[in-house]
């Protein structure tokens, strides 16, 4: 048997000053990047789309001011400013500058911007009008489909506003060989061309593209290794100096030539990690299999005694904690839904190699000391668990789970195998996944996924069968009848899968407008280079290089669907207690109760902005007065008793996640009117649709867009995240809700499944308590769930996080995939987390 | 089906992924109906066999309801891979399953029989006769010794102790695994000597490697007043972390494995 190095190794100081000095201030959005874009921009008007996107890059990268962070033995940061970020007006620009007085006080990911700064893009975005993938988007959007998104149906905002990201590149090649090696490759790929193809133009285009690319991340890195020379001569710390000198050594031979040492290759990678997230600003740019090709890097410094396991774990350190210096600005609204400034970059360890035989490795158990260590919510820390997992990884990772970081979360390489063999991918490369993001598994550096491609929240068409397809006094949806006319749960049903697979359809044109654009407006030629078959096809990832290509829109609100259809099916149709009028009544008046507290709040600073851009003021008392009166109820008190005696006998109905066979049975029916009609689209790169179940944060933001429903959640509310049951509603202990969920079809959602649940500390306490968790984990695998998360801590510290924000600044909470900082997050989703069912050990 | 899968009992809960009582993770079945009145019991509801009414946070609800031992079982098994992967089953508790003679066992094993392990725990005060009815079925007997002098096991639990002692004896020889189970009750039997006493008697049992001290908490203390009843320890605080850790020591000092908490 394989035995692994599991001794706990110290964290040396300078991580504790790394980390001090990332979160010394709020991080600031600078400029350098989008004035450099359209310094080159401006000059290559005409020129192919590709090329200027070279030119860019190339432009960007020779100009940007570049900084060596103190005590950093890692280097390359994308601003001046710890945890900064760039603009990228390319993609879109005008939420920014509409939002530039209130970004550095919204609640959700505030970001320090200077009035020097708000001048030089006020500049720049001059230029980016009519230009940018959002306006193309837009303009190719049918109009239903774009009159549905302004109507909420379904938010494909993260790529309508941004980068795509959310892919995991061939890191091993560039580790290997170098760009060197990749220029090589291109040349070699362009001299092989035959002028007379029919596409030989665009080929060569790109390829030279990637070879000017290349050639900028040579010529990055080469600034680095001087800046460093010089700093090392001004340098009177002999120890530092001696860094330095070492660092300005490595960054003037990588990412040129391929690494030699452990060191180079960290080095290496992280000029990857990071300039993938200058090229663009898609965010899920995932590791993915670090322990893997990282490990021959270690195994041949150790083995030959270049370093020592603490010397190797402090440079690992030092690569979380510059994942962490990257951030990313997104506009008011995204920010909630993404919220705690993630990056999503997800880094996984453990699993099956390509033969099926256990990878572990002594690199996953350090990956898991590195999370502990820096203790911050980069990397999104994973691990894959399959029946050949060693036990000791579990129990390690179990450490780390209790210590109620968040991390890692927990994947199923006997679903997630199977899931994408069923998307066409080969064995081996089925072995080979990791995750991107949150939780959607791909096969590296061959995929372009498009995952995260919409949330689509499946209360919403429900709504709509109540209005007879009407939002808002506007005919969105189709005609599906007068709901109180409906003489059979059948017909009812009916109505919900006619409503939902037609904005199923307009989701997939909106998102098929949006992947158009970015081909058109937006290819990326440096993250193309490390993608098969892009070299070969001689075509960007944007314009289908890729091997592999999906879209994958993800659905939530599974649990209130399955209660909702079930508490309809049973008090109408089978009880006969109560009409479908009943129902819609009720809903309409909120089952007789005020309005959401969060939600009237929001509505009264709406209101009170208004009255204060009209040039009046307004007294505490009177915004006070507003308040009150937006959220009170004004049913009589008959009808509200009415209403509540409804809610009274949908809340005694039996719910989705206590393990009842028969309403699980029907949530995973549910489910399917979602990931069924999904994967029969397709999308412009020539792959498919595939739907996922998991919700990011935006379960609170979209629940504030989404009236009562018939489970008996009341409007404005959040809806259930991922396919975790409804918050509050699993009674019967952690195994029951996991029995519940594995009971869902988790092998159509390829695009990613996410369960949450929520621990208190004492239930993992001692090594028993690790060895039952393990064993959890493990049950619900056999039962084939494919992901699981879990939150540790207590109530009442989250409770008191709330009130002292300044004890608790370095708590992390898992969100939804992924973790953050709990006292960056809003109050609703805060509250949301709190009441996220807490599982103890009984 | 087998008759003795509609053998009927009274329970009053059925509790999931349960991980305190016995090894690995378990359902606990809670028989109601107990011979002991113990003034600290945090179950007060388990006591009677009448199935009663209580209220909680303004809200009434039935305790106790009979089921047959296919029924219990049926929801026992949804448990099956969490057992299977952490070494766990299903435990009896209650009330006090010798309480139910016809039920409790058949439940054991129709357990034992479909391969989950089993576990009870117990006072064990009742015939010896009715004792060996369970042990067939039953993997580990988690058995209460509250006391060791009788007039004192009376006051508190309106029951004398000899009966019980003496059954620890047999079942000590009997059983397959016996673990001693104490729970630590300020101003009844936290002394340091009262504890000795008790350690010392459980080694002497010869087959008892484990001991378990329970620290005394007032969780239950509502119900009581939910079931219009007074609940007569409320002056008494949960002994100290300190303190426990004292007494694990001499448990462990009378050369048992001990621990604190199940």
């Amino acid at each position: 048997m394989k035995t692994f190095y599991t001794d706990k190794i110290a964290k040396s100081e300078r991580i504790t000053a790394l980390v001090e000095d990332l979160y010394r201030k709020m991080p600031e959005i600078e400029a350098d990047r989008a004035v450099l874009l359209t310094e080159s921009y401006k000059e290559t008007e005409g020129e192919p789309i590709i090329t200027r996107r070279a030119k860019a890059f190339a432009h960007i990268l020779e100009n940007i001011p570049i900084t060596i962070r103190d005590k950093e033995l890692i280097v390359g940061s994308a601003t001046k400013a710890p945890r900064g970020c760039q603009v990228f007006p390319e993609y879109s620009f005008e939420w920014l500058e509409s939002e530039f007085e209130t970004v550095a006080t919204r609640i959700a990911d505030p970001f320090y911007i200077a009035d020097e700064t708000k001048k030089t893009l006020h500049e720049v975005y001059k230029y980016w009008k009519g230009k940018t993938t959002s306006e193309l988007a837009t303009s190719y959007m049918t109009p239903e489909a774009y009159e549905a998104f302004q109507h909420n149906m379904y938010t494909p905002g993260n790529y309508f506003f941004n980068g795509v990201g959310h892919i995991t590149v061939n890191y091993a090649k560039v580790l290997k060989d170098g760009y060197l090696g990749i220029i090589k490759e291109a040349k070699e790929a362009r001299s092989k061309l035959d002028v007379g193809d029919a596409d030989y133009n665009k080929r060569v285009h790109f390829l030279d593209a990637v070879i000017l690319s290349c050639e900028s991340v040579i010529k990055y890195a080469k600034r680095y290794s001087s800046l460093a020379a010089s700093e090392a001569k001004n340098c009177s710390d002999m120890k530092r100096r001696a860094e330095l000198e070492d660092i300005s050594r490595i960054c003037d031979y990588v990412p040129e030539h391929g690494a030699t040492s452990f060191k180079e290759a960290l080095q290496s990678f992280w000029f990857v990690q990071m300039l993938l997230q200058m090229e663009s600003s898609g965010h899920s740019i995932s590791p993915g299999r670090f322990d893997q090709y990282m490990y021959p890097y270690y195994k041949a410094d150790l083995d030959s005694g270049k370093i020592t396991r603490e010397s190797a774990q402090e440079l690992l350190d030092c690569i979380w904690v510059k994942l962490n210096d990257l951030n990313k600005c997104r506009d008011a609204v995204s920010a909630e839904g993404f919220a705690g400034y993630s990056l999503f970059q997800n880094l996984i360890v453990g699993g099956q190699d390509e033969e099926g035989i256990d990878a572990t490795n002594d690199l996953s158990f350090m990956c898991i000391t590195a999370t502990e260590h820096v203790f911050l919510p980069q990397p999104s820390f994973s691990i894959r668990v399959w029946n050949g997992s060693p036990h000791s990884l579990l129990l390690r990772a179990a450490e780390l789970t209790r210590t109620g970081i968040g991390f890692p979360a927990y994947y199923n390489d006997e679903v997630i195998i199977p899931q994408l063999l069923s998307r066409g991918l080969t064995i081996k490369e089925a072995r080979n996944y990791n995750i991107i993001g949150c939780v959607e598994p791909q096969t590296s550096g061959k995929t372009d996924g498009w995952h995260d491609a919409a949330f689509f929240n499946m209360c919403r068409p429900l709504e709509l069968v109540f209005s007879n397809g009407v939002d808002k006094g506007v005919q969105i949806g189709p005609r599906t009848g007068d709901v109180t006319k409906m003489t059979s749960f059948e017909e009812f049903y009916g109505a919900y899968k006619t409503q939902i697979e037609y904005f199923i359809k307009l989701l997939v044109n909106a998102i098929n407008a949006i992947d158009v654009a970015h081909a058109e407006r937006c290819p990326l030629p440096f993250e193309s280079c490390m993608v098969d078959d892009c070299i070969a096809k001689g075509r960007s990832i944007q314009e289908g290089g890729a091997k592999y290509n999906f879209s994958g829109p993800q659905g939530f609100g599974v649990a209130n669907m399955a209660d909702s259809m079930w508490a309809v099916k049973t008090l109408v149709f089978d009880q006969h207690k109560y009409s479908l009028a009943d129902f819609k009544e009720a809903m309409d008046n909120n089952y007789g109760e005020d309005m959401d507290a969060h939600f009237a709040e929001k509505l009264t600073k709406e209101a009170v902005k208004e009255v204060i851009a009209g040039g009046k003021t307004i007294s505490e008392s009177d915004v006070a007065k507003i308040f009150t009166e937006i959220r009170k109820n004004r049913c009589s008190d008959s009808d509200k008793a009415k209403y509540r005696k409804l809610r009274e006998d949908i809340e005694a109905l039996p719910k989705f996640g206590n393990d009842i066979s028969e309403v699980d049975q029907f949530a995973r029916d549910v489910t399917y009117c979602y990931t069924r009609p999904m994967e029969t689209y397709r999308n412009p790169r020539g792959g498919m649709f595939q739907a996922g179940l998991y919700p990011v944060s935006a379960n609170v933001l979209l629940g504030g867009q989404t009236g009562s429903t018939p489970d008996g959640r009341l409007s404005f509310t959040p809806v259930a995240d991922g396919v975790s049951p409804a918050a509050g509603r699993d009674v019967k202990g952690p195994t029951a809700a996991a029995n519940s969920v594995s009971c869902l079809d988790h092998f159509i959602a390829s695009n990613g499944t996410l369960f949450n649940m929520k621990f208190h500390p004492t239930a993992l306490a001692g090594q028993q308590g690790l060895e039952n968790f393990v064993s959890l984990v493990r049950g619900y695998f056999d039962k084939k769930g494919s992901h699981m998360q879990f939150n540790v801590v207590s109530r009442e510290t989250l409770r008191d996080a709330q009130k002292n924000p300044d004890k608790y600044r370095s708590l992390v909470v898992r969100v939804a995939g992924y973790s953050a900082l709990f006292t960056t997050l809003s109050r609703a989703l805060q509250d949301d987390i709190i009441k996220r069912t807490e599982q103890g050990g009984f | 089906m087998e008759e003795y899968l509609n053998t009927k009992g009274r329970i009053f809960d059925i509790q999931r992924f349960s991980v305190h009582d016995g090894p690995g993770i378990r359902t606990i079945v809670f028989l109601k109906g107990c011979y002991l009145r113990c003034r600290w019991c945090c179950n007060p509801e388990s006591q009677q066999y009448d199935i009663q009414q209580m209220t909680m946070g303004g809200k009434t609800k039935t305790v106790g309801r009979d089921v047959t031992v296919a029924e219990v079982m049926e929801e026992v098994e949804r448990d099956r891979v969490y057992y299977d992967r952490s070494g766990g089953g299903m435990t009896l508790s209650g009330g006090e399953s010798l309480a139910q003679p016809e039920f409790a066992p058949a439940l054991l094993r129709a357990a034992k029989e479909s391969g989950i392990n089993t576990a009870m725990e117990s006072t064990g005060f009742a015939r010896y006769e009715i004792i060996q009815r369970y042990l067939p079925y039953l993997d580990l007997y988690l058995m209460d010794i509250k006391h060791m002098n009788s007039e004192k096991h009376k006051a508190f639990t309106t029951q004398p102790n000899e009966l019980i002692l003496e059954n620890a004896k047999k079942i000590a020889r009997d059983a397959k695994k016996l673990i001693i189970r104490t729970p630590v009750i300020p101003t009844f039997n936290d002394s340091p000597e009262e504890i000795r006493d008790i350690a010392r008697f459980a080694k002497s049992l010869g087959t008892v490697e484990e001991m378990h001290i329970l620290p005394y908490h007032r969780l239950g203390s509502d119900k009581y007043q939910g079931l219009g009843r007074e609940y007569s320890l409320s002056h008494i605080e949960p002994p100290s972390k300190e303190h426990m850790n004292r007494l694990l020591e001499i448990v462990k000092s009378e050369g048992l494995r001990g621990q604190i908490g199940g």
